[in-house]
């Protein structure tokens, strides 16, 4: 079979990491060994199976819809990174108007 | 090179020398810090550990409780209000839990004191206790060997004696492989048993709490005090909690036990074949009825386990970007993205990377079917596999927890896919949602742990066989 090929500094891109050059082509190679491993589940007969996206059938599981007690302001931002007046603080999104 | 270990005493028989003052909490806590301190520099089996904390808890025990006054070890994927919850990652190196796991605060209402954060898997992944930005965990049985993974320090301080027992996640084999590889006893309960809330996610729809403790009694005791439904986690189950503990000392009589022909592989060791047929002497020897049986998509366990758990991971760690918690580049980012891939690249171990890249891919737009869509068909495959056995009548399953005893610290010849190969055993209870126990077998070398898997909500026949065998070994 093909061995499968995966872009990998695509994917990276994707899930917003950056890899040296050295990471790339180590990930390269582990990940197409495992996909070529994993290509094995097109042996079952799937055909008919609905699939599984959770181990138990759980039903209702909505509480009602009343407020209870949340993190405070100040909890929520304990762990924050940088804030500034009780808010998460993030680089400019939005380009200057010039 | 065998570490010197203190004697591991049971949570049951601490409970009685507290309840007749033979010892004080504030003593027992005394004396578990000072067994930290003294072992903790050769194992690294726990990140931190906080006495003053531990002692205050410990002025206010509360004896008439089922578990009052007794140490439990959390591992540091279990969020504990006001105590570092790091996963072992870089990226949550300074964050402090503003709330308790649900696991925790039961914990607490039974009387329990919370005491030391055990080293892990960077974020539960691995599984051999290596990936971990705060250094590997030693096996205290053999320094030079790992201690399984990924619960790795807290099957290693439960086994050395550091601590009496601690709690574990679970989302392909993490509490029960370790706990195989240190020789103590490993406990995952039925998907949804114990909430999740407070359990830094992996892969959600695995996950699950597990304790790592000296015996079965005390898996069942802290069970008991575990579980139950949860508001705050929409998949914990409202099944009724049983008395664990009440049939545990009945014995297998007339049990139905079946062994996959499928698990008596050549591929495993020697000492594991040997700890398999000991444990089917015993069992028969004790009036169980062992039959063979077949699991015919065993085989497809891994596959579909390694694309359901990355893909989940990859969804669940993409909250990690420096804003809200964890950890932020401390370059300037010029805009938001770069904020986030910045924070990542620096924050997160090479493993996860790796796992958040299959994740991601397995995700990805013209894979979805190909892959995840798939492996969520060959994971009913699995779990229809084990209905219909336990349909048939067969009442517990046996076979290993791992095709080998614990590998030497360090091998660096395997590649991801042999070290994820290795968990053909544990991964299919955690697709099928199965509660699964892992039970030391008797070794003169490294430890090596039998398995026992039982229909859901079935902890206590599970737990009944496994008292049976740990009492017929003693």
């Amino acid at each position: 079979m093909e061995p499968p090929r995966i872009d990998v500094a695509y994917i990276a891109e994707l899930a917003k990491l950056e890899l040296s050059d050295e990471e790339r082509s180590r990930f390269t190679r582990d990940l197409e060994q495992v996909l070529a491993y994993v290509a094995q589940l097109e042996q079952w007969d799937t055909h008919d199976v609905p699939p599984m996206y959770h181990p138990l059938e759980v039903y209702d599981a909505l509480r009602a819809d009343t407020p209870g007690v949340s993190l405070s302001n100040e909890a929520a931002l304990a762990n924050a990174p940088q804030q500034t007046d009780g808010q998460f603080r993030v680089p400019k999104v939005v380009e200057s108007a010039h | 090179m065998r570490v010197t270990m203190f004697e591991k005493t049971s949570l049951t028989s601490l409970r009685q020398k507290l309840i007749d003052r033979q010892i004080s909490p504030t003593e027992l806590v005394q004396e578990y810090a000072r067994r930290m301190q003294e072992l903790n520099p050769a194992l690294n089996a726990l990140i931190s550990w906080d006495t003053e904390r531990a002692l205050q808890t410990a002025a206010q025990a509360d004896l008439s409780l089922p578990l009052g006054g007794l140490p439990i070890a959390i591992k540091d994927n279990i969020c504990c209000l006001g105590e570092p919850a790091r996963c072992a990652s870089r990226m949550l190196e300074n964050f402090v839990a503003p709330y308790d796991a649900t696991s925790v605060s039961n914990l607490r209402a039974a009387g329990a004191i919370p005491f030391g954060r055990t080293n892990m898997d960077e974020f539960a992944m691995g599984s051999a206790g290596e990936n971990s930005a705060y250094g590997a965990t030693c096996n205290p049985v053999d320094k030079n060997h790992a201690p399984g993974g990924s619960s790795s320090g807290s099957a290693a301080a439960v086994a050395a004696g550091m601590i009496p027992a601690a709690l574990g996640s679970d989302t392909g084999g993490s509490v029960r492989q370790p706990a195989s590889h240190c020789g103590v006893v490993g406990l995952k309960p039925t998907y949804g048993r114990i909430s999740r809330y407070g359990l830094v996610a992996f892969a959600s729809s695995l996950d699950q709490i597990g304790t790592l403790t000296t015996c079965v009694d005390d898996a069942a005791l802290l069970l008991q005090s575990l579980c139950g439904h949860d508001a705050m986690d929409s998949t914990s189950s409202r099944q009724p909690v049983p008395d664990f503990t009440a049939e545990l000392h009945n014995g297998v009589r007339g049990v139905r036990i079946g062994l996959p022909k499928e698990y008596v592989s050549s591929g495993n060791a020697p000492e594991v074949q040997n700890a398999l047929h000991t444990a089917v002497t015993t069992l028969k020897a004790q009036g169980a009825e062992i039959c063979e049986i077949s699991l015919p998509h065993a085989q497809a366990a891994v596959a579909s386990y390694y694309i359901i758990a990355c893909a989940e991971a990859s969804s669940n760690l993409a909250r990690y970007d420096g804003v809200r918690y964890g950890y932020r580049a401390e370059e300037k980012a010029d805009t938001p993205g770069d904020l986030y891939a910045r924070s990542r690249t620096e924050g997160f171990g090479e493993e996860v990377k790796r796992r958040i890249i299959l994740g991601t891919y397995v995700l990805s737009g013209g894979y979805y079917d190909a892959y995840y869509a798939r492996a969520q068909k060959v994971r009913a495959l699995v779990a229809r596999d084990f209905a219909q056995v336990f349909e048939d009548g067969v009442q517990l399953i046996l076979g290993p927890v791992a095709p080998a005893p614990a590998p030497k610290l360090h091998a660096t010849d395997m590649t991801p896919l042999q070290i994820y190969l290795a968990d053909i055993y544990t991964v299919p209870a955690n697709l099928a949602g199965l509660p699964a126990i892992s039970v030391p077998t008797p070794q003169s070398g490294l430890p090596v742990g039998i398995q026992l898997l039982a229909p859901h909500f079935e902890e206590a026949r599970l737990l009944r066989a496994a008292a049976t065998l740990e009492q017929s070994w003693k």
